[in-house]
């Protein structure tokens, strides 16, 4: 009897392990989910800052690649968010200022944040960005309206195949965290640090 | 436990447990019995049963004519998120767990499961799991309205706020599968008769032992899942939720990996239940013993990697869709072995097609049916097409009512001789099934149709040209429906009035089950059989 109930122990002991390990992986999939679009680049997700360096700047005038913007609000977000342009021409390697203009039309002080996504996925990688409003939060005053820039560049070996790149920006309400005491400063690191996982969308 | 001791322990006195069944109530609140804790919980799966049913009736009544006629679509969405959920984590979860309860034991010579006092708490937590459940019926903003995949942000950002209940009930669920997986591993792998070889196990067994690992891996996963739903909405994390940096795809990820071996968790006692069942009304052994046994291995092991061909329109890259499209049609590889197998058992055996048999015939045709349209919907192109459309509920149900559903009929039916002693009516066995037969197929096979033809899931209005398929759908929803009363009455009649059965009961059945008496005495096998 006592020999069963040590078999009964051994066998439980491990199925308990078994059942904590999968609970916790669960939670793991969080972080390996992010890791394996990261590793694959799929799911159209931009990369961070990208510093230019002189190598980059020399123009491709050989061809040239149709860039379109476009923007969604997120439910319940009242910002007028639009790009200047729908889409231009660029060379590769040839470095772009757009804007894209944002106005805040409530009577309260709220906080945004861009989220960018590139498709087709297979462009992640060929599209820069050296400057982009989306690394920061965006705060607007009651009734205040900006233009907000994003300075990119198309590498130069972006497959031949890609001609057409769309840049699709949803704009997010970020009001409830500005004022629930969050440390603000830190948090504005973090989503700099985060920029990539914001991204994943 | 030895024979001397029990016989010594009846003779001195009454208190102790191994006595026979407590008086009252309390010999269910308090029983370790397992043969006591399986029929609760079949008891149980029943009214479940009944329950999500009279659900869905809710759902067909609506769907009758085009139009809002009975309800509104708030509650539409309530009863098809109540019907998917009760039906699921009530009826046939609980109705597998009630057979293994009862079968295992005997199947493997044991004299009751490894963990009797943890059988009646894994028991005892389900019907207040579900009565949190349906109590949000009552509630102010009703019962969960997300579909029973609760795809987040539906079921977070737009959840009613009795979601929370919803959480925790399914939490709770959680608890008790796992308790019970954790039983059934121990007390096969630590409790069979001297000589039972895991290749002697019979199937039903091995089905069970593969089905509890399964439910060890991904219950947890489905806690986890519902625990970043409780901490998104109460405690301002942001898993799934995009403005937050969090990511709603990633629900789907996380929730299909529990979801798709749940779809196992909810077949694989089926196939062992119908590899029992052929042989015996066959006359003959089972074809290809091991394929099987690899088989169902090979299905679970398979069944951790598909998960995302749930996912095809979210805008998964084309490599993904293209790997969940051939892993998931690998399946059909060994689940056609199966399939061959049963055939390939009644090929030229003494049939006879008693009710139990009949199901399971059914079963190997209908489920392969159901196995074809899944097939159909694992090809990544073409399911942008079906996607969340009447072909998909069609294809599911076609998996799941005569696939797991008929499957627990079949096990009752060639069980419940031995459960109770008595034989049922085979005339009320026979008109059980064809009704439900014929209800099942007039409810279902219309449902390709309309999902071929464009008509969206979970949606209680339609567009004029499906109402014809609709109505015929809804006359047989109601034909299967009133037909499980018949099976209530004709249970209770064989408790009560039935035929004494003998302790074989089927001319072809083996097993160390039928060597107990009928009715199986409260304490089986308190010593151990011998297995050649």
């Amino acid at each position: 009897m006592t020999q069963t109930q040590n078999k009964h122990g051994r066998t439980i002991s491990k199925l308990i392990l078994a059942v904590v390990g999968m609970f916790g992986f669960g939670f793991a999939l969080v972080p390996l989910y992010d890791v394996f679009c990261d590793l694959t680049g799929i799911n159209g997700k931009t990369k961070g800052r990208y510093e230019a360096s002189v190598e980059t700047q020399i123009v491709d005038e050989s061809r040239t690649v149709k860039i379109q913007f476009i923007t969604h609000n997120n439910e319940s977000m009242p910002w007028d968010f639009k790009p200047t342009v729908a889409e231009i021409r660029v060379n590769p390697g040839k470095m772009t200022q757009v804007d894209f203009f944002a106005r805040n039309p409530t009577d309260r002080r709220m906080v945004a944040q861009a989220v960018p996504s590139l498709s087709p996925s297979q462009g992640v990688d060929y599209f820069h960005k050296t400057e982009c409003f989306c690394f920061n939060q965006q705060v607007l005053e009651a009734k205040e309206e900006t233009l907000m820039p994003l300075i990119f560049v198309v590498d130069k070996a972006l497959p031949k195949d890609i001609k057409v790149l769309t840049l699709s920006y949803t704009i997010f309400d970020q009001s409830q965290f500005d004022q629930s005491g969050f440390d603000k400063k830190a948090f504005n690191q973090n989503k700099e640090d985060q920029v990539i996982v914001a991204g994943s969308l | 436990m030895s024979t001397a001791v029990d016989i010594n322990a009846e003779n001195n006195h009454d208190d102790h447990e191994h006595h026979g069944p407590a008086k009252g109530i309390a010999r269910w609140l308090f029983t370790t019995n397992h043969k006591d804790i399986g029929s609760m919980y079949l008891w149980f799966s029943f009214i479940m049963f009944l329950v999500g049913g009279c659900m869905a009736l809710t759902i067909r009544a609506e769907l009758f004519q085009p139009g809002l006629q009975l309800m509104e679509p708030e509650f539409f969405n309530q009863m098809t998120t109540l019907h998917g959920l009760i039906m699921v984590f009530g009826a046939v979860m609980p109705a597998f767990v009630g057979l293994a309860n009862w079968m295992i034991p005997m199947m493997v010579g044991a004299p009751d499961m490894a963990l009797p006092r943890m059988n009646n708490w894994s028991f005892w937590i389900l019907p207040f799991a579900f009565t949190l459940l349906l109590s949000t019926l009552f509630m102010e903003g009703g019962g969960p309205n997300f579909g029973w995949t609760f795809y987040a942000p539906l079921s977070t950002t737009y959840a009613p706020d009795t979601v929370t209940f919803f959480i925790f009930g399914v939490h709770m669920m959680g608890i008790s599968s796992i308790m019970g997986a954790i039983n059934v591993i121990a007390t096969i792998l630590n409790m069979r008769a001297p000589g039972m070889t895991l290749m002697k196990m019979p199937l039903f067994v091995w089905t069970w032992l593969i089905t509890a690992y399964l439910l060890i891996a991904v219950m947890p996963v489905l806690a986890g899942v519902v625990t970043m739903m409780l901490m998104d909405i109460h405690f301002g994390t942001s898993f799934f939720n995009a403005a937050g940096g969090g990511d709603p795809v990633l629900f789907q990820h996380v929730f299909w990996f529990f979801g798709h071996p749940e779809v196992y968790i909810m077949i694989l006692p089926a196939f062992g239940a119908v590899s029992q069942i052929i042989p015996t009304f066959s006359r003959k052994k089972l074809f290809g013993y091991h394929s099987m046994v690899y088989a169902v291995a090979s299905i679970a092991f398979l069944s951790f990697i598909v998960w995302a061909h749930h996912m095809f329109t979210v805008g998964l890259p084309l490599f993904g869709e293209l790997f969940f499209m051939y892993a998931t049609m690998l399946i059909a590889v060994p689940t056609g072995v199966k399939v061959f197998n049963w055939v390939a058992t009644m090929f030229r055996g003494s049939l006879t097609f008693e009710t139990p048999m009949l199901f399971s015939i059914a079963f190997v045709i209908l489920f392969t049916i159901g196995g074809f349209s899944g097939l159909m919907l694992a090809i990544a192109p073409s399911d942008f097409q079906y996607h969340d459309t009447y072909f998909v509920v069609a294809h599911f149900h076609y998996v799941l009512v005569p696939g797991a559903i008929f499957g627990i009929f079949a096990a009752v039916y060639y069980w419940l001789p031995k459960w109770v002693g008595n034989m049922y009516s085979e005339t009320m066995g026979k008109a059980h099934f064809w009704l439900s037969f014929v209800g099942m197929n007039l409810t279902f096979f219309p449902m390709h149709f309309l999902g071929l033809a464009g008509m969206p899931r979970r949606i209680p209005d339609y567009a004029l040209q499906f109402a014809d398929f609709n109505s015929i759908a809804s006359v047989g929803a109601f034909m299967f429906g009133t037909t499980q009363l018949l099976f209530l009455y004709l249970v209770i009649h064989c408790i009560r009035k039935g035929e004494k059965a003998t302790d074989q009961v089927w001319e072809g059945a083996e097993g160390l089950e039928w060597t107990l008496p009928s009715p199986a005495p409260y304490h089986s096998f308190t010593t151990p059989p011998e297995v050649k």
